[in-house]
């Protein structure tokens, strides 16, 4: 028993041996393939996973004189700081807030592409896309921009529009209440003709024999897009919606940034805004690092259950 | 019923033209909505500012004028900012296709040895990142910050981007192409620069546009890694004047004006003006894209439509 033992573990190195040398013989057959993928693995090390490594800033103090590795760790110190501080629940309220606004409008886009899809006339529905995605091209500093242009006080055309109507001009910019809707309605604006895109191609998956079958049945046309054209278009949708609610707490910080303003502050200023006040401006970069921190991990946390929901209930899911 | 079954078309039910009414008046109405801002803004940049302050163009024209323009063109900001970001997106587009492409080619390779952990290595930048001040410091290691090269390199390549055009060679690129040429001792090197890429324009073209549409609207990474007025692209440009409100007019101060009538109307004037001005703004720094969009819409859908594949 024991020489045979002996023989197995005798042969084991061996039989590894031949397996690596397979595996060289076959990396080595491929080198110029590797030598291809050298670029994009280089730049993802640098951008993407050098910055990882400095995450650890989050758990140290970082001096700058001292570098990311000789700093001082702190442990939890930045994180329980942030949790202590009196604005860390307004703060987390008005992201959640502004983000699951923006998940409310997710319908928009289905609702319109299943509008689109019933068009009949091809040249008005090539019409209406050219147009409606026309703003997705235009960019966030020129919206903004747009919107502070059409709320100003005394020349906005909102205004121009009100005193028309003989009705008070509103201080838009300057009323905190408004400023989720103008963030909403801006996105809105931007996104709805675009976000069709991928639910339109979708719809064109949609089996015309099934219609077909569905309307000698006697089904009109709500029938049809209820019982055929949204259960097509069902893990399009679902997958979607996962992808949405992973980006709960990671807000678009360029269009909050621009459209922030102090009278607004109390409910624009959101997690991604902070950190930046807070790392870039004030140069505190350890606690910086934390929130950041802490805003990535729950953004993925939710990802991982909104996905895991999502899996019991349908069977479609990212992973 | 009858007609039906014997293939001629099944006539439409009163809810079904019901539908149809509703359904045309809706999209009407809602893409009219969504083009009168850029038809306002349109009409304004071409109005007298105060009609357009006083409201009198929201239809039409009033007072045509083309002074905002000629305004906006006597900015030297404004060409420096258009000279910066056309060189941060031509360069950029070329430095990201040199990313993009070769990774995705590598990728879309079943066989490779390893591609499985060479996937996750890409896909696991998509939902974890170091964060701001992380890669704010790693920046400023590499010694990027403020060169006229760092809006060139940042951004080179995104995973997602990559992953479409991974598909792209994965699904329309016939793999006996590849074994052919194999068989004619033709290298790796000589398949994807002979085979891959000539057979690949539609993706590039797909490609190029959409990261030259990013590269042409960044904003948030001048803010943080530029702050050299000679380096800046045009949409920081834009963000001073259309949001931070910096112009001539803003800087006399409205009591001292007050007080002399002529002056004052001279004020006015400039303060019009500066609003006037904004709405040309607008167009200028949006005109390259929205001149070019219409023809290369379909590029734009085509990749949406590549990307969706793999969901």
């Amino acid at each position: 028993m024991r020489k045979s033992a002996n023989i197995a573990v005798g042969k084991k190195p061996s039989v590894n041996k031949k397996k690596v040398i397979h595996t060289l013989k076959r990396v080595l057959a491929h080198w110029e393939l590797y030598l291809l993928l050298l670029p994009g693995l280089i730049y993802i090390f640098i951008f993407s996973y050098v910055p990882m490594y400095g995450v650890q800033i989050a758990f140290k103090n970082f001096r700058p004189s001292l570098g990311i590795w000789g700093s001082e760790w702190v442990g939890f110190k930045h994180f329980l700081r942030f949790f202590a501080f009196p604005d860390f629940w307004p703060y987390i309220r008005n992201t959640f807030l502004i983000s699951f606004y923006g998940i409310c409008t997710f319908p928009c886009a289905v609702i319109f592409a299943l509008m689109l899809n019933e068009l009949r006339n091809e040249k008005f529905k090539k019409t209406v896309q050219m147009i409606t995605y026309a703003p997705h091209f235009i960019s966030t500093v020129v919206v903004c921009g747009m919107v502070l242009l059409f709320l100003n006080t005394s020349y906005g055309l909102f205004n121009n529009v009100r005193a028309f109507f003989d009705l008070e001009p509103i201080k838009w910019l300057e009323e905190k209440a408004y400023f989720r809707s103008m963030y909403i309605i801006s996105g809105i604006w931007s996104g709805l003709g675009w976000g069709t895109i991928i639910y339109l191609a979708a719809l064109a998956g949609v089996s015309p024999e099934l219609i077909e079958a569905a309307r000698i049945d006697g089904a009109n046309r709500f029938d049809i897009i209820r019982y055929v054209n949204i259960p097509t278009i069902l893990p399009t949708i679902i997958i979607m919606f996962i992808m949405n609610c992973g980006s709960i707490l990671s807000v678009g910080f360029e269009k909050i940034f621009l459209l922030q303003n102090s009278f607004n502050l109390s409910v624009s200023q959101v997690l991604s805004t902070y950190t930046y006040n807070i790392g870039l401006i004030n140069a505190q970069y350890s606690y910086s690092s934390a929130i950041g921190l802490f805003n990535t991990l729950v953004n993925i946390s939710l990802l991982i259950i909104v996905n895991m929901i999502v899996k019991k209930v349908s069977d479609v899911s990212l992973w | 019923m009858k007609k039906a079954k014997n293939g001629a078309p099944i006539k439409q039910s009163k809810i079904d033209v019901v539908f149809d009414v509703v359904n045309v008046t809706l999209v009407t109405l809602i893409t009219l909505i969504i083009i009168y801002p850029l038809y306002f803004t349109l009409v304004a940049s071409f109005s007298d500012p105060t009609a357009v302050t006083l409201g009198q163009t929201v239809f039409w024209v009033k007072g045509f004028t083309l002074e905002p323009y000629m305004n906006v063109f006597k900015n030297s900001d404004i060409w420096l900012g258009y000279r910066n970001t056309i060189f941060y997106t031509v360069c950029g587009t070329l430095w990201n296709l040199f990313l993009t492409l070769p990774t995705a080619y590598v990728m879309s390779k079943k066989d490779l040895p390893g591609r499985n952990w060479l996937s996750w290595y890409f896909l696991f930048t998509m939902y974890f990142g170091g964060g701001l001040i992380p890669s704010y410091l790693n920046v400023v290691n590499l010694g990027l910050l403020n060169k006229p090269i760092t809006l060139v390199i940042l951004g080179g390549l995104s995973v997602y981007n990559m992953i479409v055009t991974r598909v792209f060679f994965q699904n329309s690129i016939p793999g006996d192409l590849y074994e052919a040429a194999k068989i004619d001792g033709a290298s790796e090197f000589r398949q994807f620069f002979t085979i891959a890429l000539p057979l690949s324009t539609p993706i590039i073209a797909v490609m190029s546009l959409w990261y030259a549409v990013g590269r042409w609207n960044e904003y948030f990474t001048a803010l943080i890694y530029l702050n050299d007025p000679d380096l800046v692209p045009l949409q920081i440009v834009l963000r001073r004047i259309l949001i931070e409100n910096q112009s001539a007019a803003s800087m006399a101060s409205q009591e001292e004006l007050a007080l002399d009538p002529e002056m004052k109307a001279y004020y006015d004037h400039l303060k019009h003006m500066a609003e006037g001005m904004k709405y040309s703004v607008i167009y200028i720094a949006s005109a390259p894209l929205l001149i070019a969009y219409p023809f290369v819409q379909k590029y734009f859908v085509k990749g949406v439509m590549i990307g969706s594949l793999k969901g």
